[in-house]
């Protein structure tokens, strides 16, 4: 029985709601209610710390095709705004809450409430679930894939249908939410404005404030499918490149380091979570799968050159390893936790990357500066040339 | 940057006594202050003059100066001590305003000391309202519409820009003190006058009202590299209007978007990076709730009572970490001790954290209860729950303050029909909205009712302007409520379980076992007790679980042992409480366990002593070998402080919760007597429950408490006693007193701080005192009398603490109370050793002790207070627990009584533990206590036999006269040393006053008087001026001339509550004006000793360690 109908003789109209598992392949269990009609989701389940920006998460591309646990008590108290949307539609295969607010949200600016939302996003949903118990399992095994199924189902069937998802790990889901063709954004001109630069996008998943940040920084954007290649992108002569974050194993993506490496050392090159990781690997570097991944709004990164250190908003599950960097690329960003690699220098090339989420949405927005970084870093370049 | 080589000694500051606004999360905040600079090798220099905090013990700094916190005392300190650096971030206003006096006298720049932590600048720009407003605006924030006033006309005409409603608010004063709200110009006018005298700069802003709008703050750190983070985002469940400390406030916050939340956060830092912030700060915005519009209210650039709660809510050590960057670290160098993971992060919390505000304004009488911009509470509890009704529900009940949680009592009980008898009346809900309309103390309790009588949430959100997140939270648990009332009551009614799907819903929202029981008893007319409801719950298998604070939501294996409880899960509930980290490699042997009882949240009568009893007891046990447990629920305190014990329940002290922790951890021992009432008022239930309570045990502890027993006692041992007697109505109350003659002093039994006892003198007040007692709704009845005690006139009060071990009784101390009999222990001034009493008097109270500690079979620690008159020794009670005085004692005397009692109760005797009887020591300490009149504006000012004092300070030194003066100074009375004394004394004390008035003469002060008073003066050869009564139209009038701020001191004795109320108007202008009163002559002898000490000789200033050793 869950934690939000305790006591509650349903006042919120039509939700309807079922007995519900989430079953994981190592065969633990947890119970919970599904809210909607929705009931059955396949995924990767992982955790994150977040106590804010329920929605941004959902429409992430980079969850895509992922079982999102949760761990803050109350989810859903301030509802949905499209306006803060990160993706068209909500991106998650599944969710769990350890209780969502199902009343009316009157905050001022919700304009639906998370259930609903959740309903006409088809987004699977499971409250009532002791996450705590969910989060700590995930912790100690590793991020692992889940079925969400009826309680009706039994444990039996339910474990072999969780044991039946593909691995994360060698899978490309980044081709499944690229966009299909290219497209172009323009940053507004002011007068008096010097022409834009343009910047060549990969897109494996962005996020839209992403997108909102380049174009703040006045650049012109055109956004390619992942698996373009080099040459088709070479042909607009781009200033510059950027990786985006997405979804799935980085190592999966050969044809995004392929065109990677075309453009390393010639023109600026930034790349995000996803992006950054294809940006190892078209050094030669390794990655590798993190155990339960870091998704959280609050993970200290150390700057090694300055030592100064940002919060950062994160979420990925894989990570580069250092020590496969060779020479001329340096980690220079580290995250105080677990030391793992948040950041790369290029030595001789105008290039750089970072594993969190300087766009944050959700989350602080301490590295926003690295929008600035990579802008200063075309605009000084070919203000030389 | 790793830590400050140039840096060797440093001055670390309290907080001084504990006020309102000021309270013992200073002692928390210090404590881990001295003991984070301790571990890098520094030598502490710390200065505090209240005795009754952990920091002040001997051992956490090199030298424990309980002085004065005067400017001239802290400059002598830093002359003896010569340290590189002032710490004051972590005491509060207090300190920050000491460090501000020295640094603008230049002593600081003379002497070479830095001020750490916060720069004066730093201090400065938070401090003041202009130079605040103008650094935000010219970041760019907004801040609501404001200017400054400096007159009451200024004041006025700023009122035109903002509008009204108009905020007031006192420019450096502690917790708002002497601010306010004004709808109209008069109420302006008044306010402003009001704040224009709190103000030490006689300076008010006046400001746009913000009532209604979302009140948050966060918590944040950031240091010198500029590495900055949010501890903790709190947001106010009563929005803006009412102060923050009076506030039931929850974290995280709740209700907003993470785009608003991430620029408030950016705010945050942009305020902390342009005042160049290092360490820990507080910064408090408002929030429009239909616009989202936000305004900063203001900055703290130090540790906070919010801080305190920030870091008990989410586990990480604000004030530690805060220290460690003064002296010279960064965030980014300094571990989280919990994780061992990097200290430069944001915690995650998985479960919601509720603050509730706990008042006393029943000891106020005449006050007005409503909340406002002046914090009014007296202390706090926190809980953590899986949810916030579970939370909130949890906070509520740890309060204690007679309603079950969300429970409400009509104060027109008897017209007040509970919805459950099927009966509306719609007059009931007109007037539980005419209560809401005005913030109360227990506003929630008059919402919660009146949604049970049909308020819509429309109409709850337009009175409360509360979040309709939190309305309707209030509504799901009126739902499971009206859920119970159903045919789970009446399964447990008939003593059956209910399921345990119904169990869950039920515990998951809060509900206590003896909510449950009130719930069934009105619902289905069936009698259970909580206990077995208990059973009938544990019967289907419901428990708690018992869940780790580890700062990151689960994410990291934690290392502390810092646990709530939750029903909130519909899994089974482990074994053990949940233990994040791994099995150790190395069996370590099992060692005994003992619990802690605390003493929840700080009230008049119980506050911050029993804390520092409960954690010296935790180091003694710890000490001796045991692993300890400690419960609480007050975020205050050292005691919750994970850091202190080996594992940290927080959770509140009630019967339910205590025992479902005894379940889990199954404790050799359980501790009852070192966190007052609270855990003493529990000791018999978890007895019977089969829970080993160690030291005396509960039947002694109630054999001292229960009236008829202890006369029997007092009776066996041959001890006098004044006569008393018991009545049960206004009869035998009057019959009672004419037997034993008048005056008699009456209360209710089973009080404590002396709630609602009077001294009365005839007939008539004795009928009134029935019948007040009788409209509080507490009713008088066999169930519930009154005592009435022969009253001993001008009596010397003793108070004795002392330790046994069922064969010997050893004192620590015996105490002489410097105001006569009838002035609540707590509240009157005291002396070690006695300066008046016999050897032979000394003797036969050593004596009664030794009778009275064997004969109860006390284990540990006990306080009997007795009464001198004529030469004969009476005893008044027994407390076999710890005192309020224990801290004092030990802080004077140098004996660590609590290790005594704690290895005692450990199953030691005193001999082999080594605390024997002592001489008294050569010096004199004195204790004073600290009353927050001018906080609750239009009480009585009296001191009488109900306890008024929120704090304590102590003076030290070789004469009487001047640790009497010094716990004056200490206790902020602006010791006069010449000037006009204004004389006004009830003709009973005439004669009396004359040989003080004498030496006062000779002194040089100068009298003004009431005619009565000045015509006794003359005829003993002294001059007065005249001053005419408060009703006599003559001038010059005593009130004018009061007003006319010429008075140094103001001796004023009443006692009957007549000439109270008569003097009252006199005594609230006096406070107002920082005038010292007088209002016993046993006071004012006292003052006279130490001024005639001052003027023979200089005190002298020595740290405790050097009067111990």
């Amino acid at each position: 029985m869950n934690s939000l109908t305790q006591g509650v003789s349903n006042p919120y109209g039509k939700i309807l709601f079922t007995d519900a598992t989430l079953t994981l392949d190592d065969g633990a269990s947890f119970k919970g209610v599904a809210v909607g009609k929705n009931v059955e989701a396949r995924g990767e389940a992982i955790f994150i710390t977040a106590m804010s920006g329920y929605q941004e998460v959902l429409t992430d591309p980079s969850y895509h095709g992922q079982i999102v646990v949760f761990t803050t008590a109350h989810v859903g108290n301030y509802g949905t705004n499209p306006a803060v949307n990160q993706a068209l539609r909500p991106q998650v295969a599944g969710v769990i809450f350890h209780e969502l607010w199902l009343p009316e949200a009157l905050h001022w600016h919700s304009d639906a409430s998370l259930p609903d939302w959740l309903e006409s996003g088809k987004v699977v949903a499971l409250t009532g679930v002791d996450t705590r118990r969910l989060t700590l399992h995930l912790r100690d095994y590793g991020a692992r894939n889940g079925y969400i199924g009826p309680a009706s189902l039994g444990l039996d069937k339910a474990l072999a249908r969780a044991k039946a998802i593909p691995s994360m790990n060698g899978l490309d889901l980044a081709i499944r939410v690229t966009t299909k063709t290219p497209y172009k954004k323009y940053a507004p001109t002011l007068e008096g404005d010097p022409e834009h630069f343009r910047v060549a996008v990969l897109d494996f998943g962005m996020k839209q404030a992403i997108v909102d940040r380049l174009l703040a920084e006045g650049l012109d954007l055109t956004v390619w499918p992942g698996n373009t290649p080099a040459e088709k992108i070479a042909e607009e002569k781009p200033h510059g490149l950027f990786l985006a974050n997405g979804p799935g194993d980085p190592a999966a993506c050969d044809y995004a380091v392929r065109t990677t490496k075309a453009f390393l050392g010639r023109i600026p090159v930034f790349g995000i979570c996803l992006g950054h990781q294809i940006m190892g690997l078209a050094t030669g570097a390794k990655t590798y799968k993190l155990p339960f991944g870091h998704h959280g709004l609050n993970h200290p990164v150390l700057l090694s050159d300055s030592g100064r250190v940002l919060i950062t908003s994160q979420n990925h599950g894989f990570a580069v390893d250092p020590d496969t960097l060779p020479q001329g690329v340096r980690a220079n960003m580290w995250n105080l936790n677990d030391d793992t690699v948040e950041g790369l220098i290029w030595d001789d090339a105008p290039a750089f990357c970072c594993q969190f989420h300087p766009e944050a949405s959700p989350g602080p927005h301490d590295s926003h500066r690295l929008f600035a970084k990579f802008s200063h870093m075309i605009k000084e370049l070919y203000a030389q040339a | 940057m790793p830590k400050r080589k140039d840096l060797e000694t440093v001055m670390i500051l309290g907080s001084g006594p504990i006020v309102i606004g000021q309270a013992c999360e200073f002692d928390y905040s210090a404590t881990q202050g001295c003991k984070a600079l301790k571990e890098e090798g520094l030598r502490l220099v710390l200065l505090n003059s209240n005795p009754a905090t952990v920091m002040t013990d001997p051992e956490l700094s090199d030298r424990t100066y309980v002085e004065p916190m005067t400017g001239a005392i802290a400059e002598e300190i830093l002359r003896l001590e010569r340290p590189q650096a002032i710490l004051p971030t972590l005491g509060g206003q207090t300190a920050l305003n000491l460090a501000i006096e020295l640094h603008e006298k230049g002593v600081l720049a003379e002497l070479g000391v830095e001020m750490i932590g916060s720069s004066p600048d730093v201090i400065e720009i938070a401090e003041s309202r202009e130079r605040f407003r103008h650094t935000m605006a010219s970041l760019g924030l907004d801040i609501p519409n404001s200017a400054l006033a400096h007159s009451v006309e200024e004041a006025v005409d700023t009122a035109r820009m903002t509008g009204f409603p108009a905020i007031i608010r006192p420019s450096f004063t502690l917790g708002g003190t002497g601010g306010g709200i004004a709808k109209n110009q008069e109420e302006l006018e008044l306010l402003a006058w009001k704040g224009l005298n709190a103000s030490p700069i006689h300076q008010i802003l006046v400001e746009e009202s913000l009532i209604g709008w979302k009140e948050m703050e966060l918590e944040m750190i950031r240091d010198l590299a500029d590495n900055a983070i949010i501890v903790c985002g709190i947001e106010n469940v009563d929005p803006m209007g009412v102060h923050t400390g009076d506030s039931i406030t929850v974290a995280p916050i709740q209700t907003l978007t993470d785009v608003e939340y991430q620029a408030m956060r950016d705010e945050a830092l942009t305020v902390a990076r342009a005042v160049g912030l290092n360490g820990g700060c507080n910064i408090q915005f408002a929030v429009h709730p239909s616009t989202g519009r936000r305004v900063v209210i203001e900055m703290n650039p130090r540790v906070s009572r919010s801080s305190a709660l920030a870091s008990k809510a989410t586990g990480f050590p604000i004030a530690r970490v805060a220290a460690k960057l003064s002296i010279g670290y960064f965030l980014s160098e300094l571990k989280n001790g919990i994780t061992s993971k990097s200290a430069c992060f944001e915690p995650a919390l998985d479960y919601c954290v509720v603050k509730a505000p706990r008042f006393n304004f029943e000891k106020f009488i005449g006050a007005s209860s409503v909340l406002g911009l002046e914090m009014r509470a007296v202390g706090e509890t926190m809980a953590l729950g899986g949810n916030f009704r579970e939370a909130l529900q949890k906070a509520l009940r740890g309060l204690e303050n007679g309603l079950m949680s969300l429970e409400y009592e009509s104060p027109q009980s008897t017209n007040y029909i509970p919805e459950s008898t099927g009966v509306k009346d719609p007059r009931i809900l007109e007037d539980l909205k005419r209560n809401l309309a005005k913030p109360m103390p227990e506003r929630l309790n008059v919402l919660y009712e009146a949604l049970r009588q049909g308020l819509t949430r429309a109409e709850a959100m337009e009175l409360t302007t509360l979040d309709s997140w939190f309305i309707i939270q209030l509504e799901m648990i009126l739902e499971t409520e009206r859920f119970m009332e159903g045919e789970f009551a009446r399964l447990i009614g008939a003593a059956v379980s209910p399921s345990k799907s119904s169990w869950l819903k039920v515990k998951a929202q809060g509900f206590s076992d003896s909510q449950i029981a009130k719930i069934t008893l009105r619902s289905t007319g069936v009698k259970v007790s909580p206990v077995e409801v208990g059973i009938l719950r544990e019967k289907a298998g419901v428990r708690p679980h018992f869940r780790q604070v580890d700062t990151c939501a689960g994410e990291f294996f934690a290392q502390t042992p810092y646990y709530y409880s939750s029903y909130d899960s519909p899994e089974e509930p482990q074994k053990l409480p949940e233990e994040n980290n791994k099995p150790l490699e190395i069996k370590e042997p099992k060692k005994q366990k003992v619990m802690i009882l605390g003493g929840g949240p700080n009230r008049i009568g119980q506050g911050i002593e029993f804390d520092y009893c409960c954690v010296k007891a935790a180091q003694a046990f710890s000490d001796m070998g045991f692993s300890t447990i400690m419960v609480n629920s007050n975020p205050e305190t050292v005691s919750t402080d994970y850091d202190q014990v080996g594992r940290l329940y927080f959770e509140p002290v009630t019967l339910e919760d205590v025992l479902a922790i005894c379940q889990v951890e199954d404790p050799d021992g359980v501790i009852v007597q070192l966190g007052g009432q609270t855990p003493l008022n529990l000791a018999r239930s978890l007895a019977a429950s089969g829970v080993p309570i160690w030291g005396t045990p509960p039947e002694a502890i109630f054999r001292a408490e229960d009236r008829h027993d202890w006369n029997e006692l007092v009776k066996k041992l041959v001890l006098n006693q004044p006569p008393a007697r018991m009545a049960q109505d206004e009869k035998s109350a009057l019959a009672v007193a004419g037997e034993i003659g008048y005056p008699v002093i009456v209360r209710p039994s089973f009080v404590l701080g002396g709630r609602a006892m009077r001294i009365i003198d005839n007939t008539d007040d004795l009928k009134a005192y029935v019948e007040g007692f009788n409209k509080s709704g507490l009713g008088l009845g066999p169930d519930n009398p009154i005592l009435v005690d022969k009253f001993l006139e001008d009596a010397v009060e003793i108070d004795v603490d002392a330790v046994a071990d069922g064969r010997q009784v050893v004192i620590a101390a015996i105490m002489e109370h410097i105001e006569r009999a009838g002035v609540h222990s707590g509240d009157s001034s005291c002396c070690i050793p006695p300066f008046t009493l016999s050897s032979q008097i000394q003797e036969e109270i050593t004596r009664q002790t030794e009778l009275l500690g064997l004969e109860l079979g006390v284990l540990g620690l006990m306080n009997i207070q007795f009464a001198v008159k004529d030469g004969l020794v009476y005893v008044l009670e027994a407390n076999p627990r710890a005192s309020r005085t224990a801290p004092f004692v030990a802080k004077a005397t140098g004996r660590n009584l609590i290790q005594a009692a704690c290895e005692v109760m450990a199953g030691k005797t005193l001999k082999e533990v080594g605390f024997q009887p002592e001489s008294p020591p050569d010096y004199f300490a004195v204790k004073e206590a600290v009353i927050p009149w001018s906080r609750f504006f239009g009480a009585e000012v009296f001191l009488g036999p109900e306890m008024h004092s929120t704090g304590e300070v102590m003076g030290l030194d070789r004469t009487f006269g001047h640790a009497f003066l010094k716990a004056q100074l200490a206790a902020g009375t602006d010791v006069p040393l010449g000037g006009e004394i204004l004389l006004t004394v009830a003709d009973k004390d005439k004669q009396e006053l004359m040989p003080l008035a004498q030496e006062l003469y000779k002194m040089g002060f100068i009298f003004k008087a009431t005619p009565g008073t000045v015509k006794t003066l003359a005829q003993n050869g002294m001059e007065a001026g005249t001053l005419y009564n408060i009703n006599d139209s003559r001038k010059p009038n005593v009130l004018e001339f009061l007003k006319s701020g010429k008075v140094r001191m103001f001796v004023n004795t009443a006692f009957d509550p007549q000439s109270v109320r008569d003097s009252s108007l006199l005594r609230a202008e006096a406070i107002n004006r920082g005038v010292p009163i007088m209002t016993t002559l046993a006071g004012l002898a006292a003052m006279v000793e130490g001024l005639k000490s001052i003027k023979k000789a200089n005190w002298n200033v020595l740290p405790l360690q050097g009067y111990h050793d």
